[in-house]
C-alpha cells in the first residue's frame, strides 16, 4: 500500500522536525522571555509616562525624546563617555599596540608579560574601582594623607600636585578614564599581538633585503597588514567604552552632581533616582541609536580601508 | 669591531623593551599587592604606615569580613550563580547549537540570525525593561530570576561559538553513532559534547568571569542581602555607614582570589580563545 506509507513517511518528517526543534526549544524560551520581550517593551515604555508602580500608564508619544532633546544633563552625559572613549581610543590603543610591537619577537619572559597585561581585563569593575578609589583616596587622617598617591606625592617633594582627584570635578572624570584604559589595555594588547603574529615573517625579510629600515617597514609592511585587526580593536574599543559605567559607580558614586556621568548613569538615575521609567527606555532607545550610527561609521571607514 | 658595536647596541635595545614592558607589568600588579598589603593591616596602622611591608600584619580582617561582613555569603551566592549559569549555558547553548548545525527543521535559519541579530545590536538600556518583567512575573528578588537572566546574556555567544565549531567538525563519527542505533539526543551526548571539549572549555572560562564579575542586574534585581553576590555585596559595605577600609579591603581581596586562580590556571584557554576571536573578526 504505497499511499499508507506515503502518509507515514510525511508523519515521520514533521515528527523528526518536531523532535529536532525541541533542542532549541530552550535556548528560545530563555532568549524571547529575557531578550526579545524586553528589546520591544522599550521602545513601547518610551512613549508612556509610568513611575514604574502604578497601574496607570499614561501614553505620551514622543514628548520623552522631545524633552531628552534638550535636557542638557543627558548630552553633558553623552559627551563625557565620548571623552572616556577619545581617551581609551588614543592612550589606551596607543600602549596596547606598542606594548604588542615589543613583545612581537624572541623576547625572554613573553608569556610573563602577557599574563600580567591581561590581569587587569579579567577583574571586575567593581574591584578596580575600589582599589583605585582607595589609592586615589584624598582624605587626610592626623594630618597624613590617606591615599597613596597623595602621600607618595607629599615624599617625592611634590605637595604642589597633591589633588582631591575623585571630589574635584576638573580631575575625576581624567582619572575614571585613565583606570578604564588601565583596565583594558591588556584586551587590546592581546588582539594586536595576535594579529601581529599572523603576519608571514617572509614579508619582514623582504623588506630587510629591498633596504627598508625598522620605521619604513613598520609603515609600508606591519601597518597595512593590522588594518582588519585594528579596525575590529577600534570598534570594540567604542563600543565598550561608551557603555562603561559600573567603574564610575564604584570609583565616584552617582554622587559627583553630573561631572561624571555617563548615558547608563543617567538611564539608571531616572529609573531609580526618580522612578520616571519611560524615560529611563527613551533614554536608552536614544543611546542605542548614538551606537548605531557610530558602528554604522566605522562599518562604512572598515569596508573602504579594504578597498584600498 | 663592528660585530661588538652590534651587540652593544641589541643589549641596549633589549634592556629598553624590558624596561618599559616590566615597568608595565609593575603597574599592572601594584594595586593589587596594594590591595593585599591593606588587607593585612589593623584600622589604626592603615592609615599612618605606608611602608610596602608592613610592620604589623594581621589576618582577622579575613574573618570579620567573611562573618560579621556577609562576605561569607556573598562569596557562596557568587558560587551557586557562576555554577548553575554556567551548566545552564553549556547545556542549552550546545542542544541548540547541535541543532543550527546538525539537524532539520522549519525556520532553523531565521531562528539562528535572531541569535546573531542580538550579539549585534548594542541595547544599553534594556535593564529597564527587564526589571520590570521581573517584578510583575515575580521572579525579582529570586535566585532563580537572576540566574536565568544572567544565563540569557551568556546564551548567543555560547550558541554561535559552538555552532561554529560543530559545522567544522567532520560527521563520520556522527554517522557511526547513528548505524550503531543512536538518537539526536544520544549523538549530541555521546559524540558531540565531548568533541566539542575545547570549545566548551573557553565558554565555560569566559562565562564564568563574566558571570562572577557582573553587578548591575545583581544590584537591580537583588535587595535581599542574603541573595547578593560579591560584586554586589562589595558596593553595599563600601555605601554602608561602618567606614573599615581594612575589612573592605579583605573583601575585595576575598572576591579576587578566585578569579586570579581560574584566570592562572586556564591563562592558555583564555588568551588563545581572545586572540582566534581578534584574527577571525
Amino acid at each position: 500500500m504505497p499511499a499508507l506509507t506515503f502518509k507515514s513517511s510525511k508523519l515521520l518528517r514533521a515528527q523528526d522536525s518536531f523532535t529536532s526543534f525541541a533542542f532549541v526549544l530552550p535556548a528560545l524560551v530563555i532568549f524571547s522571555i529575557f531578550y526579545v520581550y524586553p528589546f520591544f517593551d522599550i521602545f513601547n515604555l518610551s512613549l508612556h509616562e509610568w513611575n514604574g508602580i502604578s497601574f496607570k500608564r499614561t501614553f505620551v508619544g514622543f514628548d520623552n525624546f522631545s524633552e531628552l532633546g534638550v535636557d542638557k544633563i543627558w548630552w553633558k552625559s553623552v559627551w563625557n563617555a565620548m571623552y572616556i572613549t577619545i581617551m581609551a581610543l588614543t592612550l589606551q590603543n596607543a600602549l596596547a599596540f606598542a606594548l604588542a610591537l615589543a613583545c612581537d619577537r624572541e623576547i625572554r619572559m613573553k608569556n610573563f608579560y602577557r599574563v600580567v597585561f591581561f590581569l587587569p581585563p579579567v577583574l571586575s569593575e567593581i574591584v578596580v574601582g575600589l582599589i583605585w578609589r582607595w589609592i586615589l583616596n584624598a582624605e587626610m587622617q592626623a594630618g597624613e594623607h590617606i591615599g597613596l598617591l597623595n602621600h607618595w606625592l607629599v615624599q617625592s617633594g611634590l605637595p604642589h600636585l597633591v589633588h582631591e582627584w575623585l571630589s574635584d570635578p576638573e580631575t575625576a572624570l581624567t582619572c575614571i578614564a585613565v583606570v578604564h584604559c588601565w583596565k583594558g589595555f591588556g584586551w587590546g594588547f592581546i588582539m594586536l599581538l595576535a594579529g601581529l603574529q599572523t603576519i608571514d615573517r617572509q614579508l619582514y625579510e623582504a623588506a630587510k633585503v629591498d633596504g627598508a629600515n625598522t620605521l619604513s617597514t613598520f609603515w609600508h609592511v606591519t601597518l597595512p597588514m593590522m588594518v582588519p585587526v585594528i579596525l575590529v580593536v577600534v570598534i570594540l574599543t567604542v563600543l565598550g567604552s561608551m557603555q562603561a559605567f559600573v567603574l564610575i559607580l564604584s570609583m565616584v558614586g552617582q554622587g559627583l552632581v553630573y561631572h561624571t556621568e555617563v548615558p547608563v548613569t543617567r538611564i539608571l538615575a531616572s529609573m531609580q533616582g526618580v522612578n520616571r521609567f519611560g524615560y529611563a527606555c527613551a533614554q536608552g532607545v536614544c543611546f542605542a541609536g548614538i551606537l548605531i550610527c557610530i558602528s554604522i561609521f566605522f562599518k562604512m571607514i572598515s569596508d573602504r580601508a579594504k578597498q584600498v | 669591531m663592528e660585530k661588538d658595536n652590534y651587540r652593544t647596541r641589541n643589549f641596549l635595545k633589549y634592556s629598553f623593551i624590558h624596561i618599559v614592558l616590566a615597568s608595565v607589568a609593575m603597574t599592572c600588579l601594584f594595586p593589587l599587592f596594594w590591595m593585599l598589603r591593606s588587607s593585612l593591616m589593623t584600622q589604626s596602622t592603615i592609615y599612618t604606615d605606608k611602608n610596602l611591608i608592613p610592620s604589623e600584619i594581621i589576618f582577622e580582617n579575613f574573618a570579620t569580613a567573611w562573618v560579621q561582613g556577609n562576605f561569607g555569603i556573598y562569596f557562596m551566592n557568587s558560587v551557586i550563580y557562576t555554577v548553575s549559569v554556567v551548566v545552564l549555558i553549556v547545556i542549552i547553548a550546545s542542544l541548540a547549537a547541535f541543532a543550527f548545525s546538525r539537524l532539520e527543521f522549519p525556520g532553523k535559519n531565521i531562528i539562528f540570525y535572531m541569535f546573531v541579530l542580538a550579539l549585534m545590536i548594542p541595547l544599553p538600556g534594556s535593564f529597564v525593561p527587564l526589571v520590570v518583567l521581573m517584578n510583575k512575573i515575580g521572579l525579582a528578588d529570586t535566585r532563580i530570576g537572576y540566574i536565568l537572566c544572567m544565563t540569557n546574556v551568556g546564551l548567543s555567544m555560547s550558541i554561535l561559538m559552538l555552532k561554529t565549531f560543530f559545522d567544522k567538525m567532520p560527521s563520520d563519527l556522527e554517522d557511526a553513532a547513528r548505524i550503531d542505533g543512536c538518537g539526536k539526543l544520544g549523538i549530541w551526548w555521546n559524540v558531540a559534547l565531548p568533541l566539542a571539549r575545547p570549545a566548551i572549555a573557553v565558554i565555560v572560562i569566559f562565562n564564568s568571569l563574566n558571570v562572577w564579575n557582573e553587578y548591575i542586574l545583581a544590584q537591580l534585581l537583588l535587595s535581599n542581602k542574603s541573595l547578593m553576590p560579591l560584586q554586589r555585596g562589595l558596593m553595599v559595605f563600601q555605601g554602608s555607614n561602618i567606614n573599615n577600609d581594612p575589612v573592605l579591603m579583605a573583601g575585595l581581596t576575598i572576591a579576587v582570589i578566585p578569579i586570579i586562580l581560574i584566570y592562572l590556571a586556564m591563562q592558555k584557554h583564555i588568551i588563545k580563545g581572545l586572540a582566534s576571536g581578534a584574527v577571525v573578526g
